[in-house]
């Protein structure tokens, strides 16, 4: 194990932070536990990220929630764990590639549960156990996850008031029964002592305007300050909570939402609901999506406005449900049949989910086009302290036909390629919307004129929008540039860093904008850079092959790819440190690591 | 207010004279001579003007098929949409706005066969919306295969011999799965029809039609139809065990309301004023 200088390593929680995972079989209250731990860490001031991982069952398998808690704004989880708290070892040897440990990392089980597995042995962690199921036994009333949470708490250095707090405002039960629970935290927190120790968090002190939230629930507010009122949608893992999050919360500003019977009815719902002058959106996974291309096509061409919100998993098919994969990429640019010119945008964090689905609804509306959301189940699924994001002016509207307007033709081919959209109640401007190619009086045409006509028009109306800065995050400078998307860009991010403290300069360019492609704005943002990095989660390098479709790039751009359902981190998209001052938490898997070069 | 609400509060509405002409778009309808669609579309105009719609608050939805092309033939606000998911679509127009009134046309292949799981959920749910089905056991625009509602027999090139598979009866789904009214109609009958259809537009809920519409291109023997049909010889029954009996039991050709149910339509609208925006971030405060 190499010794380190670098800043974020185990020995240095206050820049890398606490990376605490906490483990166990679904129902064992793991998530609750680590749900609870970030809000007393929010509580406390710190800022942090709670990635929610589970086997294929969701409920019943095995299931970690990993946390990394830290004094700045975490985005990525980091190279490893100082601590790995078991509830049980029931299949929990599964996750060993998720939760990277080694010989400074603290394991702890429960001691009437048997041995930690032997993949995390091996890592040369110091390993401890606690009698905790015995321990809440010893408390009528009390859980065991609640002797872990203490535990987790303590060795973390939160105060106990945070973590009281954190429990007393999640708590739906009877008083008696938080007392026990509160015992239980301090029965843990007493056993901290002994149990070997983990670096503590800084002294932390409360900060305003902070929130916790999740990336499906930050989409479900962008939507509804995007003007959202209308949802039809399908559960699917991991976007139920979006729509979960929304239900509430739709009916509480004037709208709906309606569970439908399957993702076939979802997307035409929402056509119907937005060709009758709704703004509306449904959100579901690659599977669902699968299922909507048609409906997303007639969008297209009846030119109705709608936002699909999909939140990624691994693929193809059923795949691995509930864990994160940038791997619809390629389906989203491309998966509809015929000419059909889509908005395709990607969230760049949790926070970003917001703004990202909010200025989707905004474009859509304002171009009369589907636009997809390509969130996924890192973003969705995890949650994170994040400033108050700033509010923004993205507020869908639509160019409406007015009364009775003298030679009114829905598709006219204007020079903006957005023509007025007329809104069933309003007289005289009466039409059919149309899955068959039109003219522009909207009269179903399979003329060869008026097909071009109209494939210009859709065409047009995306590629000549200003689409403004909202098109990428671009950051620092070089002539090293790192091009990614969506969740990949937090740990791209922290890895540009780790290298900027090396010595090496790279340029980050997160695009928020993947469809329409703009190759200007692409070239503007690349100017004198001389190489390129592509970085991606997905197996065959979709965006890697997007870009060099759509974009001219200097030199020879590398492709970094790797599937789910590891979780990005920043270990894999990092400088391998030539002078031997390798990082802490190295594994020995060097083909995760792609070298920022400078040839 | 958004652009929508915009524009519909600036609507002029000058009152017109409502009558069946009122409501067709002048547009040729591109079917067969002799088709019974013909009909249909002149009972549907019949029973807006019967009901003194206005055409811009009235919204004709379709999927696909000879028959789902009526929408651009009236002078409605029309949605023509993809195959098999036109009571999706009107499902998403009518809680959208509620004002508007909704009607789903199509035929049999496009509501029964690639629509199934629709019409099952869109009777179950009861939405206030009226769906026609003119049925003509075959699929037209495609040349001739088998619905299903053809009988078994019944031979083409798709299915040589016949399909060997009994026919669905749409009337007994419907009761089964919970539409408010269930009505049989006749093509031939154009005022019988019209009645029908304004009979099921004014009930509450979802309101299925069974339209008989002769395919007279590739079922020609469906000319006979109008010998065959007759007005049912019961009254509407609020029983749907009752109403099921009568329509499993009959000869398939029995005219009329069938079925007129007094369940709860699904609510529509807003149930209570709108809070602020930013009411909704409150629970992320750590």
């Amino acid at each position: 194990m190499a010794t380190t200088t670098s800043k974020s390593n185990a020995s240095d929680p206050a820049h890398g932070g606490l990376s605490i995972a906490l483990a166990g079989s679904g129902g064992s209250g793991v998530m609750t536990a680590g749900t609870l731990l970030l809000s007393a860490a929010a509580k406390a001031g710190a800022y942090g990220l709670m990635v929610r991982t589970s086997g294929p069952q969701i409920r019943g398998g095995e299931a970690a929630a990993l946390l990394r808690i830290a004094r700045e704004p975490v985005a990525s989880l980091d190279d490893g764990f100082h601590l790995l708290l078991a509830f049980d070892w029931q299949n929990v040897h599964r996750f060993a590639d998720e939760i990277p440990l080694t010989g400074t990392s603290l394991i702890v089980g429960d001691e009437g549960e048997g041995e930690a597995p032997a993949a995390f042995v091996a890592t040369g962690a110091r390993v401890a156990a606690l009698p905790m199921k015995k321990m809440a036994k010893a408390i009528p009333g009390s859980w065991t996850n609640m002797v872990a949470l203490g535990l987790a708490g303590t060795l973390a250095g939160l105060p106990r008031e945070a973590i009281e707090a954190a429990l007393r405002d999640s708590w739906k039960r009877d008083e008696a029964s938080l007392a026990a629970n509160l015992a239980a935290i301090d029965a843990g927190a007493k056993a901290a002592a002994g149990i070997g120790s983990i670096p503590k968090l800084p002294k932390l002190s409360p900060g305003d305007g902070r929130w916790l939230i999740s990336g499906n629930e930050a989409a479900g507010l962008g939507a509804i300050r995007g003007g959202v009122r209308f949802v039809a949608a399908y559960p699917i893992t991991p976007a139920t909570e979006l729509l979960e999050w929304m239900a509430p919360a739709l009916a509480k500003v004037g709208g709906s939402l309606l569970q439908a019977e399957d993702e076939l009815a979802s997307i035409n719902m929402i056509v119907g609901s937005s060709f009758a002058g709704v703004p509306s959106l449904t959100a579901t996974a690659g599977p669902g999506l699968a299922l909507m291309t048609e409906g997303i096509g007639l969008a297209v061409s009846a030119e109705v406005p709608l936002v699909v919100v999909d939140v990624m998993r691994g693929g193809p098919s059923t795949g691995i449900p509930a864990k994160s994969e940038q791997s619809d990429l390629s389906y989203a640019v491309s998966g509809l049949h015929g000419d059909a010119p889509r908005l395709v945008v990607a969230p760049t964090s949790i926070a970003d989910c917001l703004a990202t689905t909010q200025w989707a609804v905004h474009l859509a509306e304002a171009l009369q086009a589907p636009a997809i959301v390509l969130s996924d189940q890192f973003m969705g699924q995890s949650r994170a302290i994040i400033d108050r994001p700033a509010d923004l002016a993205f507020v869908g509207k639509r160019l409406v036909a007015e009364a009775n307007a003298p030679d009114f033709k829905r598709y006219r081919d204007t020079p903006s390629g957005v023509s007025p959209m007329a809104v069933p109640g309003v007289p005289g401007t009466a039409y059919t919307a149309d899955g068959l190619e039109k003219n522009e009086a909207g009269t179903p045409s399979s003329g060869a004129r008026d097909h071009i006509v109209q494939l210009d028009k859709r065409a047009r109306k995306l590629a000549l929008h200003d689409y403004g800065d909202m098109w990428a995050d671009i950051e620092g400078g070089g002539e090293l540039a790192v091009l990614t998307f969506g969740s990949s860009t937090g740990p791209v991010r922290e890895a540009i860093a780790r290298a900027a403290a090396n010595g090496v300069r790279a340029k980050l360019v997160a695009m928020r904008l993947i469809a329409p492609a703009l190759p200007e704005k692409l070239d503007e943002a690349l100017a004198g850079v001389k190489h390129v990095l592509v970085v991606e989660q997905n197996h065959g390098a979709q965006f890697y092959r997007y870009l060099r479709a759509w974009f001219d790039l200097p030199g020879r751009p590398e492709s970094f790819h790797r599937p789910g359902p590891a979780a990005a981190q920043a270990r894999r998209a990092r400088r391998r440190d030539r002078r031997g001052g390798g990082p802490d938490f190295r594994r020995p898997r060097a083909p995760d690591r792609f070298r920022l070069k400078t040839r | 207010m958004n652009s929508t609400a915009t524009a519909l509060a600036a609507a002029e509405r000058p009152a017109a004279a409502c009558t069946p002409a009122t409501f067709k778009s002048g547009t040729k309808p591109i079917w067969c001579p002799g088709c019974g669609d013909y009909s249909v579309l002149s009972s549907i105009t019949k029973a807006f003007a019967m009901l003194a719609l206005k055409p811009e608050e009235t919204v004709v939805v379709s999927g696909i098929g000879c028959s789902s092309r009526i929408p651009a033939y009236t002078s409605c606000y029309g949605f023509h949409g993809v195959h098999g998911r036109a009571l999706a679509a009107a499902t998403g127009v009518k809680l959208a706005r509620p004002e508007l009134t909704v009607l789903v046309a199509g035929g049999d292949g496009d509501g029964y066969s690639i629509g199934g799981n629709h019409f099952l959920h869109a009777c179950r749910r009861n939405v206030d919306m009226t769906y026609i089905v003119m049925d003509n056991h075959v699929y037209g625009m495609t040349k001739g295969q088998p619905s299903p509602t053809t009988e078994p027999d019944w031979d083409s090139k798709l299915a040589p011999g016949g399909t060997g598979v009994r026919a669905f009866h749409p009337l007994v789904i419907a009761l089964a799965s919970g539409a408010n009214f269930v009505a049989r109609a006749f093509a031939g009958d154009p005022n019988g029809t019209a009645e029908i259809l304004a009979q099921a537009i004014r009930h509450p809920g979802f309101s299925f039609v069974e339209i008989l519409s002769p395919c007279v291109t590739f079922r020609p023997e469906q000319r006979e139809w109008k010998e065959a049909v007759h007005p049912a010889s019961v009254t509407v029954t609020n029983d749907p065990a009752r109403a099921a009996r009568r329509v499993m039991t009959d000869d398939g050709f029995n005219i009329g309301a069938l079925y007129a149910g007094d369940r709860t339509p699904f609510p529509l609208g807003p149930r209570r004023p709108p809070i602020p925006l930013t009411d909704l971030e409150a629970e992320f405060a750590p």
